[in-house]
């Protein structure tokens, strides 16, 4: 399972659901990529990939964004322009994208990326329910960038707003400075601490713990859990539309989880992509869009 | 001195029990702090713009003396640059202590980022503590080269300089007003920067006003005046003359004077918002009148920090020990108005329904500090005072001060 990603210039279909994978082998892939800054840098785009097996007018809406983004991954990082488009008619609430992220950017406690809200209309027993998720809008006038007293969160040039783990000093103040509560503080918490502590080879809060304490690969770079104080623990983290994946040529987590097929992912730039059409919609809303953030998440009321 | 030995009893005891919060940070990190990603700053947030304000106040009110030479307050001077600098390493304490990567805080001056009004805090504190240090040693030096002959330490800190003629004493005092011109606009600066770094943000619209700054600046005159004029009645060499007790009502009146200016100013800010009732605007401020602590509000600031102040500055203003006991009540409960600021443009949520969406430690918008946080806090107010109290007992504070041409 843990080979090297295929640099040949054609992919089986195999090949391909490799890709889509998530989990253990996204990491066993991710292991030998080459470690570059905050950016989705193609290791398996060739021309050659342009297309994806089973790709037509008739695929899953995923078949397409996959097509689409290796399309993408083909062009310059800056003439791409990721957005992120979440239709509510179709979003069920199951946040399974929610826990989609955490365990793809293993998400330590009191760090959440995307949270799914739930709001109930009406009176009970005369009720309806209603869901929105809430990644990182990615937003192009982004409040919490300039706000950085050490410039350690700015847009990238693929326009994904990042944090610099090393860099940032954990003042939180970019906390303060989103409209969309979209950052959280990591201090350090574990979900193992307090657990029993049996021995064992696949029970206890040992056994647990190393898998806790194993890296994760944000940013494509490898950062395991070690102390209080190893980033990213004190440091402020937020959604980056699973940038590492990107390189990878794998959709956002929460995109290729999401169940009912509600979450979109692709560039903008590209006219002939699902979420450009999406965005051109009549139905479309940001979230505050009266405060001039410009989000790059769209939503289809 | 039995009001001083007391004082001295209690900051230990708050030193040595407040030790357990900075052990508990330094151990464990952030994790026992009541803060978290929603409330993401908290007790030792609001207790650094407090004691900034302090000093800010304490220094501003130092230029009166040395830049604009009101005589009768020529000997709140050097106790007011004490205070302004010992109330400052509290608050850089804290603030330090409150990061999540204290270690990094040097990236603060090598990788400043100016589009942040944290970015140019960095530079303003670090101006500011210069010019404070180097202003309080020309303040302090005729009278250190004078203890020099039985004291060490004075003999040290003078460096050399023990030239206590008119002349050079008249060359002390035209450095300390112009170091002191500098430093009028660099306080109005900093502390306006403090305002302005909460007034900036769009996201919360309770802080984001620009009257925000303002009234920081005022409530730094206000609450750095009022510890002024308490620490002056209490520790002035002189207590018991006719010219202390002038002093000391001539502090109270200026002291009225800015209590009115700040009630204003909370007046203008608080009817504004609520007769317009946008929510977004209100939501704080009925958190402040009439949320789960009110009392903060009502009790702590308008009650124990505004009405009964003002009874005794008004009704009491012969008395010395009226004035003094309204200058200790503005100053301890000016905290209430710091964190009355600061918390609830952080507990109204941003998103409905973002607390119940997904939970965890530090996922909540409600927020009362901690043991940790208490303790902390607790700490660096105590080594505050500790600070103070050394200096006045080793440093030549409370001396007369020479009458220079």
């Amino acid at each position: 399972m843990a080979e090297e990603p295929n640099t040949q210039p054609s992919v089986s279909r195999k090949g391909f659901l490799k890709i889509l994978g998530v989990g253990g082998a996204a990491l066993a892939i991710n292991r030998f990529a080459p470690v570059s800054k905050a950016r989705a840098k193609p290791s398996v785009g060739s021309p050659a990939l342009s297309t994806v097996p089973g790709v037509g007018p008739n695929s899953d809406v995923l078949i397409r964004m996959q097509d689409e983004l290796l399309r993408a991954l083909e062009k310059q990082p800056s003439e791409r322009r990721w957005v992120m488009v979440i239709d509510l008619r179709k979003c069920i609430g199951c946040s399974a994208c929610t826990i989609a992220c955490v365990a793809e950017n293993k998400l330590p406690p009191g760090v959440v990326y995307r949270p799914v809200m739930d709001q109930e209309i009406g009176t009970y027993p005369n009720v309806t329910r209603k869901f929105l998720p809430r990644p990182c809008m990615q937003c192009d006038i982004p409040p919490c960038v300039p706000v950085c007293p050490v410039n350690a969160t700015y847009k990238n040039e693929e326009g994904v707003v990042v944090i610099d783990y090393d860099q940032c000093i954990g003042c939180r103040y970019c906390i303060t400075a989103c409209p969309y509560s979209a950052r959280t503080f990591d201090f350090g918490e574990l979900y193992t601490d307090g657990t029993a502590e049996v021995e064992g080879l696949i029970v206890g809060q040992k056994t647990a713990d190393q898998y806790e304490r194993a890296a994760n690969f944000e940013y494509q770079e490898e950062r395991e859990r070690i102390g209080h104080n190893a980033s990213p623990i004190g440091n402020v983290r937020k959604c980056h539309f699973c940038l590492h994946r990107l390189a990878e040529g794998m959709l956002p987590a929460c995109t290729t989880t999401c169940v009912g097929r509600a979450t979109f992912f692709g560039d903008a730039n590209d006219p002939n992509s699902l979420v450009a059409d999406l965005i051109a919609s009549p139905n479309v809303m940001r979230l505050k869009e009266e405060l001039g953030t410009e989000p790059r998440v769209y939503y289809l009321v | 001195m039995k009001n001083k030995t007391l004082i001295w009893i209690v900051a230990l005891a708050g030193f040595i029990a407040g030790g357990y919060g900075l052990w508990d940070r330094l151990a464990n990190g952030h994790v026992n702090a009541a803060y978290g990603s929603y409330v993401p700053w908290g007790l030792w947030v609001a207790e650094y713009t407090y004691f900034i304000g302090l000093s800010a106040g304490a220094f501003l009110l130092s230029t009166l003396v040395y830049v604009f030479n009101v005589r009768r307050l020529e000997k709140v001077g050097k106790l007011a640059l004490l205070v302004a600098l010992v109330t400052l390493f509290a608050a850089m304490f804290l603030i330090f202590l409150d990061l999540g990567h204290p270690e990094r805080a040097w990236k603060l001056m090598f990788s400043t980022n100016f589009s942040s009004i944290m970015g140019w805090m960095i530079w303003l504190y670090t101006a500011y503590f210069i010019l404070l240090l180097v202003e309080f040693w020309f303040a302090l030096r005729g009278d250190l080269a004078e203890w020099s002959t039985r004291s060490a330490l004075a003999r040290f800190l003078t460096f050399g300089r023990r030239d206590t003629s008119a002349v050079a004493l008249a060359a002390d005092r035209r450095t300390l007003r112009t170091l002191g011109s500098i430093g009028v606009p660099l306080a109005i600066a900093f502390h306006g920067g403090v305002g302005a770094l909460f007034g900036v943000l769009g996201s919360r619209p309770y802080w984001n006003s620009g009257l925000t700054p303002i009234v920081f600046l005022v409530g730094a005159l206000l609450s750095g005046g009022a510890l002024l004029t308490f620490v002056t009645a209490l520790f002035d060499p002189n207590r018991g003359t006719e010219e202390h007790r002038d002093l000391v009502l001539f502090l109270g009146k200026i002291v009225l004077g800015l209590l009115a200016f700040d009630v204003l100013l909370e007046w203008a800010d608080y009817s504004i918002s609520y007769y317009a009732s946008i929510p977004a605007h209100v939501d704080a401020l009925r958190l402040v009148l009439f949320g789960p602590y009110w009392w903060v509000f009502w009790v702590v600031h308008l009650g124990l920090g505004v009405i009964i102040p003002a009874y005794l500055l008004i009704v009491g203003r012969r008395s010395l020990r009226n004035v003094a006991a309204a200058g200790f009540l503005i100053a301890v409960t000016f905290i209430a108005v710091r964190l009355n600021i600061l918390i609830p443009a952080l507990v109204t949520p941003e998103l409905e329904g973002l607390e119940q969406a997904f939970s965890g430690p530090g996922l909540t918008f409600a927020y009362f500090p901690s043991l940790t946080e208490w303790l902390l806090g607790l700490w660096a107010a105590s080594l505050a005072v500790l600070v103070f109290l050394a200096g006045l007992r080793w440093l030549p504070i409370l001396t007369q001060p020479k009458e220079v041409a």
